[in-house]
């Protein structure tokens, strides 16, 4: 019988080498699986490069992980968001380095990675600062970037249902970058709210299909 | 002559949104718009962390944590709205699906250039959010800005002094001065708040400035109490 759930976040997040990619969705505070991020803390691997779209808030979660030193490399879109003195703190300290990636393209590179794909050329950025060293090709008379596809060795996604296959539902606007993480990681890790009864959802709803989960824990409430 | 009020800028702004336009828009100003398109006229916000059909703030007591738009502050969904995630919500971005983009600024120059993500402060680290795939992206972009910087410098310029956000994809400026529109053969000024003259705003910017034909004053209903 396939059951993907295990009973702690520790068990969740046990393996997770030291210079790992990691991908941790969320928008702001919005769908981030701050309990994962906590036990990876606890787990202790080192060296990690975060894909995120923001860079953490107050000293919970990614912030944390900065704090103590655990991250070697920020990929992300907009570290300025909220509280983010522990991402301050460490770029002004030069102990992080920063790859600062417009929005749609972290997400589409890692879309492509999930697809398969060798990279993607873009319009985006074409002709910025943050284009500088990068493939170009014109296309249909406009610049286009050409992007890499972009992998996790883990994807850290929060949901809000899961059934003991690893199917997944989300809450409104916590769904944002969890789907397109799900898929692109050697190991997905989900922390949800509920376990659900297998067959319960609506096949016709559901959003991250089985086959991109490894592993499930329940928190909050019903842990 | 009164310059406008923030919320006034994104009233003039919202009266420019067709009806059935799919709009996004941008964190700050931009975000105030989607309070005041005129009743009866239907427009679809979208926003970059995968809502399409967002709805005004909620009222006190009513907000939902799952429900942010995106500057992070609590929204809601209108009837016919739903939720895509982050690759789709670009997708629709990028592709050229959205008809309109609502963005801030800190340049515009005269050929459209613009500059909105970083100021190169070497104290904080610049962030670009979706900034350049909606100006890549969307059919029209458009901009909220003050006319000039807090010290009174030009803010639409000859050429922009800050990085760019996107080379030439600016097609109208709203002010709290004026309503501009970039053209090929230059900028032309559409409403000029009461009291404002070509002169006296050309005064605040470098490139030259026409005054369209069909130009009339901007005035917006009264600014509404703080």
């Amino acid at each position: 019988m396939i059951d993907k759930q295990v009973k702690t976040t520790a068990d969740a997040v046990a393996g997770v080498r030291d210079g790992s990619t990691v991908l941790v969705a969320g928008f702001g505070a919005v769908g981030v699986a701050d309990h994962l991020l906590d036990a990876l803390h606890d787990q202790g691997a080192r060296e990690l490069t975060i894909v995120a779209n923001n860079s953490g808030n107050g000293d919970y979660g990614l912030a944390r992980l900065i704090n103590s030193g655990r991250v070697r490399k920020v990929i992300c879109s907009y570290p300025r968001s909220g509280d983010y003195s522990a991402f301050l703190n460490a770029y002004r300290a030069r102990s992080l380095e920063l790859e600062l990636v417009p929005q749609g393209t972290i997400s589409e590179r890692m879309r492509c990675a999930a697809a398969g794909l060798g990279g993607f050329f873009s319009p985006v950025s074409a002709g910025t600062r943050l284009a500088e060293g990068k493939e170009t090709r014109e296309i249909d008379g406009r610049l286009h970037v050409f992007e890499r596809p972009l992998k996790g060795d883990v994807a850290l996604i929060k949901a809000n249902k899961a059934d003991r296959w690893g199917n997944l539902t989300y809450l409104k606007s916590a769904r944002n970058f969890n789907p397109v993480m799900a898929m692109a990681a050697e190991l997905t890790v989900v922390e949800v709210d509920t376990m659900v009864e297998l067959g319960e959802m609506d096949p016709e709803a559901v959003v991250t299909p089985s086959i991109f989960v490894d592993r499930v824990v329940v928190v909050g409430a019903n842990a | 002559m009164t310059p406008l009020t923030r919320e006034q800028m994104a009233w003039r702004a919202a009266q420019d949104l067709p009806e059935g336009a799919f709009v996004n828009l941008g964190i700050g100003i931009p975000t105030l718009a989607a309070s005041y398109v005129p009743p009866g006229r239907e427009v679809i916000f979208h926003s970059e962390n995968g809502i399409l059909g967002m709805g005004p703030k909620p009222e006190p007591g009513k907000e939902d944590p799952y429900m942010v738009d995106a500057g992070k502050n609590k929204t809601t969904l209108v009837a016919g709205g739903c939720f895509v995630h982050h690759a789709d919500a670009f997708l629709m971005i990028r592709g050229g699906h959205l008809d309109v983009s609502l963005l801030g600024a800190f340049e515009v120059s005269e050929k459209g250039d613009l500059a909105n993500w970083t100021t190169e402060d070497p104290a904080f680290p610049p962030g670009v959010g979706g900034a350049m795939d909606l100006a890549v992206g969307a059919k029209e972009i458009r901009v909220l800005m003050d006319h000039t910087s807090k010290k009174g410098a030009p803010r639409i310029l000859k050429h922009c002094t800050l990085p760019l956000t996107a080379a030439g994809c600016v097609k109208r400026i709203y002010t709290n001065l004026a309503v501009i529109d970039v053209t090929p053969q230059g900028l032309f000024v559409l409403e000029m708040v009461p009291g404002m003259t070509l002169t006296s705003l050309q005064a605040v910017t470098e490139p030259k400035l026409q005054l369209a034909d069909s130009w009339q004053a901007l005035a917006p209903p009264a600014a509404k109490a703080a």
